[in-house]
């Protein structure tokens, strides 16, 4: 099974081209969404073993030996993040039957979707940084159609804005790509980091090119000062395509810093990581101010999404295995809880008919499933022990403290509690409180929309409950970006 | 050459930098496509330029260039190509929508916060 790597990307792919020759046939698009989704996950987990019992796996295209031609990587961390896209991308595809309307179905929304999750799962396995940007580009291009997808005024207006900033940032990929290429002459990334790592002399324009590739994975991965287009642009879709771009688009950017950080660009660690370290911490205070400040559970939840990216990206920055592990678990859990909390907000807001916390209130009386399962979810983010974020934010915090970043310990403590405050707001005011409307009054149901939640909620609680094996798997993640020359030998076999 | 080609891309980063920051759609969208010009450019340059020999090598060639950025530079041209034809498809709908091509009036304004 040599050729197993390049399943995760070949099936959404042709999926994708098989759902445009039928737009009209909703019943078509919608099977055979599921049909995929599922086969993906089945792929996706059979890799993840795979991987666990026989250590990275690499697939050369073309037949091209690793430093010349474009491979395929598929270590532990890529593996673990395949999984996890799969898992998040069937119950929002599920929840998108019910809620996208038909006219968005009829035109293409499937087969976007799919190629969406191409681009994602590509972004992860490459081992090849110039193959990284046009994983991007597939994957941005096809965020392009879904944001702006029914064409609404809002979505209008704020897609243009978000195709600026990542046209832009692409541009910056290719110039940080020419720079790099310059000095290294090579873009495999297990050769980069073989060169980089061999190099005597401190390099400034090696550093020049680390803060070049942070700003534009920054810009994807809303990365402070950086996630100033976040906000507007992931509050205008309807809230499934919200649920995948909060859970995956920001995720595939934090990625590529991690992978690149850990690496490729060690060369100087004092002033990279540290500035990594800085504007994590900037992103979390940012990031809970918004999510405090908002009185619209959208805005408030895509807030949540930057105070993630603060976390995730300490954990990088320590530089420590503990702390890499936990990035890669909190980084796990995060694309899980966010694709439900958006799901759960999506049904929250058909149910109470407005998206404001100061038009809702008692919606707890008629949904009452809705309300604990919203509730669940919040515990699960914040990390309450026996969900998924407990564990995560243990491990970054001890990897914090064995690097001695006790200041920024500090602001992520706070800001978790800051994040409870911004999340049992929505509760208190969207779910208890005045009933504003009764039963009678309701314009939509949840009906259908809760099953998709249940099931990313459930898989928080696998998470958290079976953190042990889990953690089994992160910690093996860390141990590769740990010591990038377990990388090195899988891919260039020398 | 190669301080020609990069003040070349320079000129244009600085050109497509005034034009992004204009307030008219079309200008705007006309800068990202001269900026990706730069990059382009930028890539073919950081290669190193090499005159008089073909990018493919044969074993005896006793000169060649280097084939890598043009396949590079292709994939990102046709890249942008794309984006660009969407930008402006994108622009034009934007402003039949909002009725206005001024991004000062594109403001995201928020009817409660």
């Amino acid at each position: 099974m040599t050729n197993l790597l390049i399943w995760p990307i070949l099936l959404p792919l042709l999926t994708g081209i098989l759902l445009l020759f039928a737009p009209k046939q909703i019943r078509f698009q919608r099977v055979l969404s599921a049909i995929s989704g599922a086969g993906l996950i089945a792929v996706t987990v059979f890799i993840l073993l795979t991987v666990r019992d026989g250590g990275i796996q690499t697939l050369e295209l073309g037949g091209w030996t690793p430093p010349f031609g474009i491979v395929l990587v598929g270590d532990m961390l890529a593996s673990l993040l395949t999984t996890t896209t799969a898992v998040v991308s069937l119950p929002i595809v599920i929840f998108a039957m019910s809620t996208i309307g038909k006219e968005r179905e009829q035109f293409y929304f499937y087969a976007f979707y799919q190629f969406l999750i191409t681009g994602v799962m590509g972004a992860f396995l490459t081992g090849d940084i110039f193959n990284l940007f046009v994983f991007f580009e597939v994957m941005l291009i096809s965020s392009y159609i879904l944001i702006v997808h029914g064409g609404t005024k809002i979505q209008l207006r704020e897609s243009f804005k978000y195709v600026l900033v990542n046209v832009i940032s692409s541009a910056f990929f290719v110039v940080a790509v020419a720079y790099l290429y310059a000095v290294t002459g090579t873009l495999n990334m297990a050769q980069l980091s073989q060169r980089i790592g061999s190099l005597d002399s401190d390099a400034p324009i090696l550093t020049v090119i680390a803060v070049l590739f942070l700003i534009v994975f920054g810009l994807k991965g809303a990365l402070f000062p950086l996630y100033f287009w976040l906000p507007a642009s992931y509050t205008a879709p309807p809230s499934a395509i919200a649920a995948v771009f909060g859970a995956l688009l920001t995720k595939v950017g934090m990625y590529s810093i991690f992978r690149t950080y850990t690496i490729i660009f060690t060369h100087d660690t004092g002033f990279t990581h540290q500035l990594l370290a800085v504007l994590a911490a900037c992103t979390m205070v940012i990031g809970v101010i918004g999510a405090v400040a908002h009185q619209d559970v959208k805005k408030i939840l895509v807030y949540n999404v930057i105070v993630a990216v603060g976390f995730v990206l300490f954990g990088v920055s320590t530089l420590t295995e503990t702390g890499m592990a936990g990035a890669v678990f909190y980084l796990i859990h995060d694309i899980v809880i966010k694709g439900a909390l958006f799901l759960l907000l999506g049904a929250m807001i058909i149910a109470a008919g407005t998206s404001h916390l100061r038009n809702m209130g008692g919606l707890i009386k008629h949904h009452p499933r809705l309300g604990w399962m919203f509730f669940t979810a919040v515990m699960a983010l914040v990390g309450v022990p026996p969900l998924s974020g407990f564990v995560g934010k243990l491990l970054i915090i001890q990897g914090g403290a064995q690097d001695g970043q006790y200041i920024i310990i500090a602001v992520m403590m706070a800001a978790s509690l800051l994040v409870l405050y911004s999340m049992i707001r929505i509760f208190l005011y969207g779910f208890y409180g005045r009933i504003r409307l009764e039963k009678a009054d309701q314009h939509g149901s949840t009906k259908g929309l809760l099953l998709p939640c249940a099931f990313l909620i459930a898989v928080s609680a696998f998470i958290g409950l079976g953190a042990e094996s889990v953690y089994q798997m992160a910690a093996t993640a860390a141990q590769t970006l740990h010591d990038p020359q377990i990388y090195i030998d899988a891919v260039l076999k020398e | 050459m190669e301080i020609l080609m990069s003040v070349t891309a320079g000129i244009l980063f600085m050109g497509g930098t005034y034009l992004v920051l204009s307030k008219n759609i079309i200008r705007i969208i006309i800068g990202t496509s001269v900026i990706s010009h730069g990059a382009h450019i930028l890539l073919l340059t950081m290669a190193g330029l090499k005159t008089g020999a073909p990018p493919l090598l044969g074993l005896e060639a006793s000169s060649y260039t280097d084939p890598l950025p043009q396949a590079l530079i292709l994939t990102a041209i046709v890249i942008s190509f794309g984006v660009t034809s969407f930008f402006l498809v994108l622009g034009y709908r934007a402003y039949k929508e909002n009725g206005t091509d001024n991004t000062e009036n594109m403001r995201g304004t928020d009817s409660y916060d």
